[in-house]
């Protein structure tokens, strides 16, 4: 086995200038690849953490149709505090939910006394919300970022109204709303902190204290809007989607279907649709990696096969067997395809380190996202497998061809 | 028994639709321990009939037995084995691998064709080495030796395996006439001293002066074996 790699190397360095341009081309495919899914997971990783820790959670419980008619934040469709209670207990059932946030979400009406305006509002428990969404107190750029994150008659605002409306913290502002059954209330509230806005539906929320919300809200009993979800890890997402739907199924209307719905933060936000095209560029840049060593390679393997076939007649002849020329010639077009993975996995590692030492910053819609680029060990076995499972493939030809030749022919060949 | 028993061995090949006839029966012996020649024009037939004797083609018709085994039916894999095992072969270009030292050369048919322990094969590589006269030489690559050390080489390897035949297709007629003679003279002192018979062709009437038994082809007929010649059959 060695002395047939032994061989396959030597014979590879005997054309170092081809050697080294196939080997550079295989490495620069896999340096594409990699680099491009190193930085591409960088960027899905924030921009999923982003959206998820600073306002949606890992997952959401509504009322059945509620998510259909979000954009009118209706009032009619509440989960009640029956259903409120088994939902809760569905989730304390559950290890691997981390926390969960119970939300009253609404519309006023802003003013400042002089202006008015309309705000989507969000009325939390501050302890359960900041546990569920951890970032959001990050996305307080004027206030109070330690404290609890919203008080009884403090409001938190997005940057857009803030600037609109020319408030600042500390402001007077009112807050009126029709209820359910359209009698309107206010209430006078203070500005307690700014908060930048994030991509999504939801990023350009206020926040209230949910004692707050039922009590503009005139609710007599403590219904909800929506649950969000915080998982320990998102990586158990479909399986917990799976058996919270199994528990959640449980709770039904009088119809006897089930009351509940529950929704990814994927299936909320319209990042997923970034994500799902980030994943499938991945898969293009995988599929050019695939064709361009395989066609390096072969091509190589065709030329060396075409330029020795009087030494593979020689060979033959002293008795080599065909199966052992096979061999030689396979373990050449691997280890050409295996170099050049290599030499690719090398410089990507350097590269990511490299990045990883002088962040590159860009923004994406309002937010400043810093790549952090990680090469996933699997990610590197998967393409350095890849490419030599391909670089084999490709000399499977070549190399049966040498392994069929007649020797005579072959030593004939000038 | 021959080491090599010809009865009636014909060979055409197939060019278009045509059959050109190559060989056209011949028979004939060779003992074991010979240094024999094919001589003859070119054209005579005489690498095809290296080639049938080395096992790398078969008879067209006749009946060709080599070392008591009949090598005119055999497979493909089982022709390879059967010379890798008891023959050996110089070629006219030397045929050695050019990315292998001289010493890597001598070794390959124990390494990659016998599948030999190290050890076996660095005690033998070397008194084969010693016994061309190559040892300082062991590990220039081919393309730093001159063709007698090449020949040299391949002779070597030839024998390395120790088999019972060494076939030679105009072995000299790459090289000077001192240089082919030489060759010659190391033959056959490994033919003395290793017991493996000989058998080469030359169209050189010089060289075929070397060989302890001729045999003189002529457009694929045998006419003349020794001193004498052949009845035409
Ligand atoms: N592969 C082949 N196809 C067709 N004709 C061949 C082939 N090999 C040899 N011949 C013919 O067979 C005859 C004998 O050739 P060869 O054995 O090479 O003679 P020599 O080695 O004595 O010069 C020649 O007429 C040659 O043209
Ligand atoms: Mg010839």
């Amino acid at each position: 086995m060695s002395s047939t790699l032994k061989l396959a190397w030597r014979n590879l360095t005997r054309y170092r200038r081809r050697t080294l341009l196939t080997a550079l081309l295989i490495m620069l495919g896999v340096m594409a690849l990699l680099l491009f899914v190193a930085a591409a997971g960088s960027f899905k990783q924030t921009m999923i953490g982003s959206i998820t820790d600073s306002m949606l959670g890992h997952l959401q419980i509504h009322r059945r149709g509620y998510t259909a008619s979000i954009d009118n934040l209706p009032l009619n469709l509440n989960l009640q505090p029956n259903a409120v209670g088994k939902i809760e207990s569905a989730l304390k059932a559950e290890p691997e939910i981390a926390a969960y946030s119970l939300r009253v979400k609404l519309g006023a009406m802003f003013s400042n006394f002089t202006e008015n305006t309309s705000v989507r509002l969000n009325g939390i428990d501050p302890v359960a919300e900041d546990s569920t969404v951890p970032a959001l107190r990050q996305r307080i750029n004027d206030g109070d970022r330690t404290g609890p994150l919203v008080a009884p008659g403090k409001v938190l605002i997005p940057t857009l109204i803030a600037r609109g409306m020319k408030v600042k913290v500390g402001d007077a502002v009112v807050l009126v709303v029709t209820n359910a059954s359209g009698s309107v209330n206010g209430k006078n509230f203070v500005v307690s902190g700014i908060l930048d806005g994030v991509t999504g539906p939801g990023g350009r929320d206020g926040y209230i204290h949910i004692d707050d919300a039922r009590d503009l809200l005139r609710m007599d009993k403590p219904e909800v809007m929506e649950v969000a979800v915080r998982l320990k890890s998102l990586k158990s997402l479909a399986a917990m989607q799976q058996r919270l739907n199994a528990r959640l199924d449980e709770i039904q209307n009088k119809e006897g279907k089930p009351a509940t719905e529950l929704h990814l933060w994927s299936d909320l936000s319209p990042f997923a649709n970034i994500v799902r095209m980030i994943d499938m560029m991945t898969l293009f840049i995988r599929i050019m990696l695939v064709a361009i060593v395989l066609v390096s390679v072969m091509n190589v393997m065709l030329m060396a096969v075409y330029e020795r076939i009087r030494e593979i007649g020689t060979l033959a002849a002293i008795g080599t067997q065909p199966g052992k020329l096979m061999a030689i010639f396979l373990a050449e077009g691997l280890l050409l395809g295996l170099a050049g993975a290599a030499a690719g996995i090398a410089l990507s590692y350097a590269l990511v380190g490299y990045l990883n030492l002088n962040p590159v910053v860009f923004a994406f819609g309002r937010e400043q996202i810093t790549l952090r680029p990680v090469l996933e060990l699997a990610e590197v076995a998967g393409v350095l497998g890849l490419a030599v499972l391909v670089s084999a493939l490709a000399s499977l030809q070549p190399a049966w061809r040498a392994a069929r030749m007649d020797p005579i022919q072959a030593l004939r060949h000038v | 028994m021959a080491l090599i028993q010809a009865d009636n061995i014909t060979k055409s090949y197939r060019v278009g639709d045509m059959n050109v006839p190559a060989l056209k029966g011949l028979s004939f012996e060779i003992g074991e321990g010979a240094f024999a020649a094919f001589v003859g024009p070119s054209g005579s037939g005489k690498t095809t009939l290296l080639n049938l004797l080395g096992c790398l083609d078969h008879p067209s018709s006749g009946t060709l037995k080599v070392n008591g085994t009949d090598i005119s039916t055999l497979s493909r894999s089982v022709a390879a084995t059967f010379r890798g095992e008891n023959l050996g072969f110089i070629f006219q270009d030397f045929n050695l691998v050019p990315v292998l030292s001289a010493y890597e050369n001598i070794e390959y048919p124990l390494l990659m064709v016998r599948g030999w322990s190290p050890e076996k094969r660095r005690e033998r590589v070397e008194k084969m080495i010693a016994a061309v006269g190559m040892t300082e030489h062991a590990h220039k690559r081919p393309d730093q030796l001159s063709g007698g050390q090449k020949q040299r080489v391949a002779v070597a390897r030839a024998l390395v395996g120790e088999p019972k035949l060494v076939l030679a297709d105009e072995p000299t007629a790459n090289l000077d006439h001192d240089t082919a003679y030489r060759i010659l003279e190391l033959m056959k002192s490994m033919r003395d001293s290793f017991g493996t018979s000989f058998i080469f062709s030359t169209h050189d009437p010089k060289i075929m002066g070397e060989a302890e038994l001729t045999f003189t082809l002529e457009d694929g007929r045998l006419v003349r074996q020794g001193g004498e010649a052949c009845p035409p059959r």
